[in-house]
C-alpha cells in the first residue's frame, strides 16, 4: 500500500487558556486511501494526545465529523487525502463558537431543533389493535429524501443568512420540520408553523441554495425550504384573503 | 410566534421569477430575431399593436410587467442586504417603489392603446 506525507494545519482553541484560536501543524505519514478523519486520528494516536475532535462512526452516517477542510463545510470520514493537493487545513465549523480544537458548540441547533417539533404528531389518535399504520410508495416519496438528514450541522456552517442573522432557524431543522410535515400519518403542521413561518424561520433564507451544495446525504434543504416558502405563501393569502376557510 | 407577513412580498416574486424563467429566453430569441430582420409574422408591429387591444391582454401584459418588476425588485432587495447595505427598509422602499412606478407606467400606456 504507498503512503503520502500529509500536511495538516489545524485549529488550536482551548477557550480557559488560550487568549486566542491559532493553527498548528502537523507532518504525518498516511496511506492513500485514508480520509481527513485517519489523519486526525493518527495525530492523536502518534503525536498529540491533546488534539480534540468529534467523530463516531466513521461512514457518513452518525454526522459528528462535520469541519471546515480547505474552508469547506465537509465530513472528515468522507474527504479523501489524494483529492487534496499541498497543506490541508482543518478548522471547526463555521458559524459556532468553539468549545475546544475543533469541537464545537451545537446548544444553538439542537434548541432549534426541539422547537420545530420534529416527530410524528399522529393526525388521529391509533389503538394498537388497529394496526400498523399504512403508506402507499407515492405518500412515502413526498418525505423520504428529508428523513435522510443525520444533523451534521454542514448546512448551518455553509449558509450566508446562518451566519448573518444567529436567530435562522436554519436549513436542516426547516427541512426536519418539512418532513413531518409532507408525512401522510402527521397532523402536527399548524404547530409547527408557529416555528418556520415566522420572520426568523423560513423567511429569512435568500436561497443562495449552499445548504444544498454541502449537504453530504443529498438531503437538499434549499428545496425543503422553497417548498415551505410555497405552502407558508398559500396560508397567509387564504387566511388573509379567505378568513371564512378558517377551521 | 407571530406568523411572518413576508408572503405579501414573496408571493409576487416566487411567481415572477417563474414567469421570467420561461418568458427570458423566448424574448432573447424574439429579440435577436427581430434584430437581424426575421419578425415573424404573427409578431408584427400591427398585429401586436391589435393584441394589446384586447382587454384581457392589457390585463395580461400589465400583470406580467408588474410580476417581472417585483421580482427583479425583490431579488435586488435580498442582494443589497448579503452585500452588507442594512437599511433594508429604505431599500425596499425605493426598489418596490420602482416597481410600482413601473407598473403604474406600463398600465398607463396599455390604457391609451
Amino acid at each position: 500500500m504507498s503512503e503520502r506525507r500529509v500536511e495538516l494545519e489545524v485549529l488550536r482553541y482551548h477557550p480557559e487558556t488560550d487568549a486566542a484560536p491559532r493553527f498548528q501543524r502537523y507532518s504525518v505519514d498516511c496511506r492513500e486511501e485514508w480520509v481527513v478523519l485517519d489523519a486526525l486520528n493518527h495525530v492523536k494516536e502518534t503525536l498529540d494526545p491533546t488534539l480534540s475532535y468529534r467523530w463516531s462512526c466513521h461512514m457518513a452516517v452518525c454526522g459528528s465529523c462535520g469541519m471546515m477542510i480547505n474552508g469547506e463545510p465537509r465530513l472528515a470520514c468522507k474527504s479523501f487525502l489524494r483529492d487534496y493537493q499541498g497543506v490541508i487545513r482543518v478548522e471547526p465549523l463555521a458559524h459556532f463558537p468553539i468549545e475546544r480544537d475543533l469541537v464545537t458548540v451545537i446548544d444553538d441547533f439542537m434548541a432549534k431543533l426541539k422547537r420545530v417539533k420534529p416527530y410524528l404528531i399522529p393526525a388521529q389518535a391509533r389503538a394498537l389493535e388497529q394496526g400498523e399504520y399504512r403508506q402507499t410508495p407515492a405518500e412515502l416519496k413526498r418525505y423520504k429524501q428529508f428523513t435522510l438528514c443525520m444533523n451534521c450541522m454542514l448546512c448551518y456552517a455553509a449558509c450566508p443568512e446562518y451566519g448573518l442573522i444567529p436567530k435562522f432557524i436554519g436549513p436542516a431543522a426547516i427541512s426536519l420540520a418539512h418532513r413531518y410535515n409532507q408525512d401522510s400519518r402527521d397532523g402536527g403542521r399548524a404547530a409547527r408553523q408557529e416555528e418556520i413561518a415566522a420572520a426568523e424561520g423560513v423567511w429569512e433564507c435568500s436561497f443562495t441554495g449552499a445548504c444544498s451544495e454541502v449537504c453530504p446525504e443529498h438531503v437538499d434543504p434549499a428545496a425543503a425550504l422553497q417548498q415551505v416558502k410555497i405552502k407558508s405563501t398559500v396560508d397567509w393569502y387564504l387566511a388573509h384573503l379567505m378568513p371564512w376557510l378558517k377551521k | 410566534m407571530a406568523q411572518s407577513s413576508k408572503p405579501i412580498v414573496w408571493g409576487p416574486f416566487a411567481a415572477g421569477g417563474t414567469l421570467t424563467a420561461f418568458l427570458t429566453p423566448a424574448l432573447m430569441v424574439l429579440t435577436l430575431l427581430a434584430a437581424l430582420g426575421y419578425t415573424p409574422d404573427l409578431l408584427a408591429y400591427e398585429r401586436l399593436h391589435a393584441f394589446a387591444g384586447s382587454w384581457l391582454a392589457k390585463l395580461a401584459l400589465a400583470g406580467t410587467v408588474f410580476l417581472t418588476l417585483w421580482s427583479a425588485a425583490h431579488r435586488l432587495r435580498i442582494t443589497c442586504y448579503d452585500l452588507g447595505v442594512r437599511a433594508d427598509t429604505l431599500v425596499a422602499t425605493l426598489l418596490y417603489s420602482a416597481a410600482l412606478a413601473g407598473t403604474a407606467a406600463a398600465a398607463l400606456y396599455l390604457s391609451r392603446i
